[in-house]
């Protein structure tokens, strides 16, 4: 699975921030044409955007552009976007699994035959659409994510939207668990205060240990503390190894049950041992000889 | 001819005299014959205090084609060259020429000075504001002369500069002539630039809005030196001295470079106990400096002393324990100004102990790493803060070429594309430092070493910094930024760039219409 421990929101109006996004070690850059744009400026950030999609190298950072809603501008973002082959689009107020099926419709016409499928990511940012969170994430096989919009769901809710974020507690374990559920990568919402270092560390440590895969960014200098937190710890990678140690230990010595201090290793575990050394060698955590 | 770095100078030019051309960074070797002014005898009794510049200017007999000097520590809230220039003018002189150690928007009128003959010609570090645009559209007939900080000391101590006039604006004086910059509605810290003027003009007088009782405590300039006193109602404006708090950039893209340039610091090997360090003022200088500081910390590492213009963040490091002292030859905001009357170990350095090439060794030479600014930067790595990308006049040499010349390690900090303009060029319009003192240039896009340093190369590789070639740099700029029109100023010379060691390095021109 792709390691997407971050992703990036970078005004689609903004030349100097689209030219500059994939620098700060990014999973995930991804060129808004949706909030961060006004309504009059919707046509030069298309430009600009499938500009930069073109011309702008982002490194090792997948490109994604977040187009707008399927009931407005969305229409004349994709036949704009998709010809400049991002990695993934995101699909804001996703509601309903006929959401995702009709975006995916939309870039099946507009796709090359030779062009690799562009995944979907869905952003859940309505009551509605957390009541069918789960049928959503079961509506296509294009959709490789889910994010938490929080500020428009706790609005359309009534909650106040605080940084400790207990008023979003349920819809985050809803989301995660729909992800889980259908196999899909899931994303924290932004921490708004850019300059609040210490609240930004607590939230996406909550992220992590709520399950989520990363966490979006709506500020470069957010990017760095995300990508860390996101990485396995050494006591992960430790445990990780044990396990695999332990499970090759078995299968040589025949033995169908694997344990460490005692404890059963069952199939979840080892899988998640799998995926923690797999980050972690991906990442440069762990040398291959270590396994 | 052709100088060392292949820029090609009149051997001679009108209104300055033969040229030497620039032959390697220490290739230069002094006249040994040094210039003194003459000795006065100054009986008991005799009264310094004169009540306006006008008296002043009767009781020392000033004349038309005297050469007047001034410091710029009270930068752009400056207003004694103005006060006596505007003396000079109304007293009918002609023909002046100013010795101005940095010039701002605040002294533009200057300009109706050099229109009226009152002023026909100038030195400085460099020139930023009205002034500086007016200069490059040729408002001088002779060249105005642009040093370094250490190669002006240099100028005054071999008598290629002879002062007939320092005036010293001094934030606080007594009616004997001391002088601090501390204390005073102008309180500006230190006043390193004006140390040798008062050790070799032939006139010294202290310009004072602060006259306090005798004696004033303690005096940095003192009494020995100081001819005169004269108060005026106010010698600046606080506003454009010191800004209230210095702080690192915000800027998601300032950051990274900084943090590369530490951990290029890092990577270096120099980062150990008894480092020294010095970084400008700027966003990402000053960024820098964060970055390293909490490398130090975190290492545990003493170092030996920082240095340059000072401000508030490298006052923490000192108080710290970070570093053992604090050279300030310029306080550049409020913080330094107070540490510097309070701290011992925050000590007050003239531009000659700072920088000048020619003195028993001076403190540039024992420097690990400055972190510099450029305009422009070739692939020679030959670096421009004089001039913009339009040729124009925008910015000086300061301490630039003096600390690159004498750090082990020079590192130039700034984004490789600046309002769609690429920082890296096949060769910068106008040279001011040369790229055999330069080491390490670090942008967002990655660092680019000298090849003169395979050593450093190596290391920073190991450390796994983004190590490209400086072509390679300039090539991504480009295809980014396309191709700028080439700018090839070539009306006449409106200022020369001497290099630290009095030789000319390079020549601006006027743009050729």
């Amino acid at each position: 699975m792709d390691i997407r421990r971050s992703m990036l929101y970078v005004p689609g109006n903004n030349p100097g921030m689209l030219q500059t996004g994939g620098l700060f070690g990014a999973d995930v850059v991804v060129l808004d044409l949706e909030d961060a744009v006004a309504p009059p400026e919707k046509d030069a950030a298309r430009d600009l955007v499938s500009r930069a999609l073109r011309v702008v190298d982002y490194g090792r950072a997948e490109t994604c552009v977040r187009i707008n809603s399927l009931d407005t501008y969305a229409g004349q973002d994709l036949p704009a976007i998709v010809p400049c082959r991002p990695d993934l689009v995101i699909l804001p107020k996703a509601n309903c699994a006929a959401d995702i099926r009709r975006l995916a419709q939309l870039l099946d016409r507009l796709e090359e035959p030779d062009q690799k499928p562009i995944g979907i990511m869905a952003i859940i940012e309505s009551p509605q659409g957390l009541a069918e969170v789960y049928d959503i994430a079961r509506s296509h096989k294009r959709l490789a994510g889910l994010l938490l919009g929080a500020e428009d769901y706790t609005a359309m809710v009534g909650s106040l939207r605080t940084k400790a974020g207990g008023e979003i507690a349920v819809a985050r374990s809803l989301l995660t668990n729909a992800a889980a559920a259908a196999g899909l990568q899931s994303f924290d919402a932004v921490f708004t205060d850019a300059n609040d270092e210490d609240g930004l560390s607590k939230d996406t440590l909550l992220s992590k240990h709520l399950g989520f895969s990363g966490k979006a960014a709506v500020n470069p200098r957010q990017v760095k503390t995300i990508n860390e937190l996101f990485n396995p710890s050494a006591e992960e990678i430790a445990f990780a190894q044990r396990v695999l140690k332990a499970l090759r230990q078995a299968e040589k010595e025949g033995s169908g049950v694997a344990s460490i201090s005692g404890k059963m290793i069952d199939a979840p575990v080892a899988r998640r041992a799998g995926r923690i050394l797999h980050l972690a060698k991906t990442l440069g955590l762990v040398k291959g000889e270590e396994e | 001819m052709i100088n060392a770095i292949g820029r090609d100078i009149p051997e001679y030019i009108d209104g300055f005299g033969p040229v030497r051309p620039f032959r390697g960074a220490f290739a230069a070797v002094p006249d040994p014959a040094a210039y003194a002014p003459p000795l006065k005898a100054t009986k008991p009794g005799h009264r310094k205090l004169v009540s306006t510049l006008e008296d002043l200017f009767k009781h020392l007999r000033i004349e038309s084609g005297m050469t007047l000097s001034f410091h710029h520590h009270l930068r752009n809230g400056d207003a004694v060259p103005n006060l006596v220039l505007d003396t000079a003018a109304k007293l009918g002189l002609r023909d002046l020429s100013i010795s101005l150690t940095g010039v701002f928007a605040v002294h533009a009128p200057l300009i109706e000075h050099i229109k009226n003959g009152v002023v026909t010609s100038l030195r400085s570090s460099g020139l930023y504001g009205p002034l500086a645009a007016a200069v490059s559209g040729g408002l001088l007939a002779k060249p105005v002369l642009l040093h370094s900080h250490g190669g002006r000391p240099r100028a005054l101590k071999s008598g290629e500069l002879k002062v007939d006039i320092a005036f010293i604006a001094a934030p606080a004086a007594d009616s004997s002539g001391n002088i601090s910059g501390l204390v005073g509605p102008a309180a500006c810290g230190s006043l390193g630039y004006a140390f040798s003027d008062a050790d070799r003009a032939k006139a010294v007088v202290a310009v004072t809005d602060n006259l306090v009782d005798y004696p004033l405590i303690p005096a940095s300039i003192t009494q020995n030196k100081v001819d005169y006193v004269v108060r005026v109602d106010s010698i600046g404006d606080p506003k454009g001295i010191v800004s209230g708090t210095t702080r690192i950039t915000k800027d998601p893209v300032g950051l990274n470079i900084a943090e590369t340039a530490a951990r290029v610091i890092e990577a270096s090997g120099l980062l150990k106990d008894g480092f020294s360090f010095q970084t400008g003022a700027g966003g990402a200088s000053l960024a820098t400096a964060h970055y390293v500081s909490r490398m130090m910390e975190k290492n545990k590492i003493a170092g030996s002393f920082a240095l340059g213009g000072v401000t508030g963040y490298l006052v923490d490091m000192l108080e710290k324990g970070l570093f053992k002292a604090l050279y300030d030859v310029q306080s550049f905001d409020l913080e330094s100004v107070q540490s510097l009357g309070r701290n011992q170990n925050h000590i007050e350095v003239s531009a000659d102990l700072y920088a000048n090439p020619f003195n028993a060794g001076s403190l540039v030479n024992n420097l690990d790493v400055v972190i510099l600014g450029a305009t422009e930067i070739d692939t020679d790595f030959n670096v421009n803060v004089i001039t913009g990308s339009d040729g124009v006049i925008m910015g000086a040499s300061g301490g630039h070429p003096d600390t690159a010349a004498g750090a082990k390690m020079t590192v130039i900090v700034t984004n490789l594309l600046r309002s769609r303009q690429s920082i890296v060029v096949d060769r910068v319009i106008t040279a001011t430092t040369p790229g055999e003192t330069v080491d390490v240039l670090v942008t967002e896009y990655g660092l680019a070493v000298n090849p003169a340093r395979p050593d450093l190369k190596e290391r920073f590789a190991d450390a796994g910094l983004n190590v490209r070639d400086i072509h390679e740099l300039k090539r991504l700029a480009r295809n980014m930024a396309g191709r700028p029109a080439k700018i090839e100023p070539g009306g006449r010379i409106v200022a020369l760039v001497e290099y630290r060691d009095g030789t000319i390095i390079d020549v601006v021109r006027a743009e050729s219409r």
